[in-house]
């Protein structure tokens, strides 16, 4: 009688000690990452307790921080107190963490699974010294989202050609509607612009070369580009005083009437939705045809997923980078972000025009830029910017703008 | 037993001969480490860091005085420093501003009290809540200051847009809670102005601004001083204004020094600690100008009187 409840209390305390040291056993994964907004949020949440059910012993534990906060924290805590995974982005942004030594070098999980072809699209963006240092997850398309019902208005098409779309501009401005809208407070929207000039003139090498450092500023392709450029600034077809205006402002000038045309990311067909407009008034189109002679190129910024030098847990954190290239987990993903899968077998939501326009849009393309904040180096990018921002306010600077942005290139490339 | 009153006596004796010297030292301790913590050491450091190169990440490299040669030839710099100084000339407008609103505001009426927090109120909002204000003010097409020269002119002038016209609307936001500021330092300068003098001096047929400048300011002296200073250190550090209202633009030409330091060494763009340091070492001499002709002035006004 004796014998029972000790037994009993044995088995009850053997089984409580291998409760304990299964929790023990369960490994942790730290992940910091930047996807504080409500969809990214959700989206992430449903990815780590994905990979959670898939592998029941590691315990991923996310620390969210603040999108723009992000960007300074991410130097402290690399050097200080090192996650096992972090968000960053593709190109020339991951540079200077892959120059320091911060970023552990991936290229095994690109071998052994197969991610040179999947995501063969980013696969360059990763790709530094012959090595990737990180899995990209998500991009998205740049191009010409315009105002459905405007176009009706003054009777113009969807253009094909620059010289198309320079024609439609005429008929907006005897409207009284901008032709092209954008809100430079910011700067970056500038750039969008800039890159579409440049690569549909020059073409997908010629703007790496210049975003590289490669090519003088003052270089008669680049004036050529702004010459291009000119002929929607000097008639006046774009929205005037952009440079106080935020890009979410421009936004509701297209949802207003105001404006026909917007060179946008993906992520703004939120913000004009919001402003009331719908399927039916939105329109995308790729950012019309400059240089016939040159193959089409886009803008795709990339969203990627990296193993800091520090990380505790680099074989767990593997794992994670393999399962987060998957096709079918990437499909998921993006659905709920709302972006394009990277790896080419994924599939996107064909009820949203936009996303399966700009899917097939970039799997047709022959090169995809970063964004020239992203390809450029952040000191060249500021002040590439500032240039752009001042040459649609005033185009005659066009001169002191580009030696002043060369005499930039000598000196920050030279470093 | 014996023993432990022996071991006590001496140092309370030396703690009670000494308590008078050391009492200070004590309550000042923690506010000396404070500061020597908080505000020298990174004093010095900025000072070395703005010989070095260095990206806050990889090993840092010594350049020499190479960042301050970069500076002098450094066009943005150059319209950092142009517009401190705009900032510094035109800020000193809100010390006769605020003396003027202080006198206006000096006297008794029903309510009095009411007006002068209201003129106060800008003072007590951040400088962001301002910042923003004014932004939406100026605001093209749909701020009310570019649809009152739209409707007045034909055309909206959008300040913040103009590279002209853009420092200037940013000094405007912030002298509205400077003046504020002022007018509070006046306003209690103003209650002990001695009522005996000012009697004496309308006895003797003193009135207006001759009453004003002769019997008034004198007595004013130590508010125009504290007004002066604040003003001064107020426009040197301007940041926050720069930063919502434009963040530097249109292309960084309101920009100012201690917006550009933020822009080089901590910004999206930046990270050349370095060079964000000398210029910080820049301003801070600057100030030290400034700051050191005030403390000169007080010491000398303590040892006059």
């Amino acid at each position: 009688m004796l014998r029972k409840p000790l037994t009993a209390g044995l088995a009850l305390s053997i089984a409580l000690l291998a409760g304990t040291s299964a929790i023990a056993q369960q490994r942790v994964l730290t992940f910091n990452t930047d996807t504080s907004d409500p969809a990214p949020k959700a989206a992430f949440e449903a990815l780590i307790a994905d990979f959670e059910a898939e592998y029941p012993d590691i315990d991923v534990q996310v620390n969210l921080f603040d999108h723009e906060g992000y960007k300074t924290a991410i130097r402290n805590f690399l050097t200080a107190d090192s996650p096992d995974l972090a968000n960053w982005y593709a190109g020339n942004r991951m540079k200077p963490f892959v120059d320091a030594g911060q970023f552990m070098d991936v290229s095994d999980v690109w071998a052994d699974n197969g991610l040179n072809e999947q995501l063969a699209s980013a696969a360059s963006s990763m790709t530094i010294d012959d090595k990737q240092w990180g899995v990209p997850y998500t991009y998205y398309q740049w191009g010409m989202y315009y105002n459905k019902a405007l176009y009706e208005q003054v009777g113009a098409k969807v253009p094909e050609t620059y010289d198309e779309f320079v024609e439609n501009c005429k008929l907006f401005k005897d409207a009284g509607i901008d032709c092209l809208t954008t809100g430079t407070s910011a700067m970056w929207p500038g750039a969008g612009i800039f890159d579409y000039f440049n690569l549909r003139t020059n073409g997908y090498d010629f703007h790496m070369q210049l975003t590289g450092g490669e090519i003088p500023w003052t270089d008669e392709r680049v004036r050529e580009t702004f010459a291009q450029w000119n002929r929607l600034v000097e008639p006046g077809y774009i929205t005037a005083n952009a440079a106080a205006i935020d890009w979410q402002d421009a936004a509701a000038l297209m949802s207003q009437g105001k404006a026909a045309n917007y060179v946008m990311g993906n992520f703004a067909v939120a913000t004009f939705k919001d402003g009331g407009m719908t399927d039916d008034t939105l329109g995308f189109f790729p950012f019309p045809t400059i240089n016939p002679d040159v193959a089409r190129a886009e803008d795709a910024p990339t969203d990627t997923v990296h193993i800091p030098a520090g990380a505790k847990n680099p074989e767990d954190a593997k794992t994670f980078l393999a399962f987060l290239a998957r096709a079918d987990v990437q499909t998921k993903l993006n659905a709920a972000l709302g972006q394009l899968p990277v790896n080419n077998e994924s599939t996107v939501d064909e009820a949203d025009p936009f996303l399966s326009q700009g899917f097939e849009m970039l799997s047709t393309a022959s090169g995809l830029a970063q964004f020239f904040d992203r390809d450029a180096p952040a000191e060249m990018a500021a002040s590439g910017m500032e240039g752009f921002q001042e040459f649609m306010a005033y185009p005659d600077n066009l001169e002191d703008i580009l030696t002043r942005l060369e005499s930039d290139r000598q000196r920050i490339y030279a470093k | 037993m014996t023993a432990l009153p022996d071991a006590h006596g001496p140092k309370r004796s030396w703690w009670k001969s000494n308590q008078q010297k050391l009492t200070p030292w004590l309550f000042l301790a923690p506010g000396i480490f404070m500061f020597a913590v908080y505000v020298v050491w990174p004093i010095f450091a900025s000072f070395q860091f703005s010989f070095y190169d260095w990206d806050g990440l990889s090993p840092k490299e010594w350049v020499g005085w190479g960042n301050y040669q970069e500076l002098w030839g450094d066009r943005n710099f150059i319209i950092s420093l142009k517009n401190n100084l705009i900032w510094l000339v035109l800020y000193m407008l809100a010390v006769p501003a605020g003396l003027g609103i202080a006198i206006f505001l000096n006297q008794t009426v029903s309510g009095i009290r009411i007006y002068k927090s209201l003129f106060f109120f800008p003072f007590v909002i951040s400088q962001v809540v301002v910042g923003l204000m004014f932004a939406w003010f100026y605001a093209p097409n749909f701020g009310l200051f570019f649809q009152l020269t739209e409707w007045l002119f034909g055309t909206g002038t959008a300040v913040l847009a103009n590279p002209d016209y853009a420092t200037y609307g940013i000094i405007v936001a912030g002298l509205w809670p400077q003046i504020a500021y002022c007018m509070i330092l006046y306003l209690t300068g103003l209650n002990n102005v001695a009522p005996d003098q000012i009697e004496a001096a309308r006895l003797d047929g003193a009135k207006g601004l001759k009453m004003l400048w002769y019997v008034v300011l004198p007595q004013l002296r130590p508010a125009t001083f504290i007004a002066v200073v604040v003003t001064v250190i107020g426009a040197l550090r301007s940041f926050d204004l720069v930063s919502i209202m434009t963040n530097g633009g249109p292309f960084g030409q309101t920009r100012v020094l201690s917006f550009y330091m933020y822009e080089k060494a901590l910004s999206e763009y930046g990270y050349r600690m370095g060079y964000g340091a000398a210029i910080a070492v820049v301003l801070f001499l600057i100030m030290m100008v400034f700051i050191a002709g005030f403390v000169w002035k007080m010491v000398r006004d303590e040892r006059g009187h």
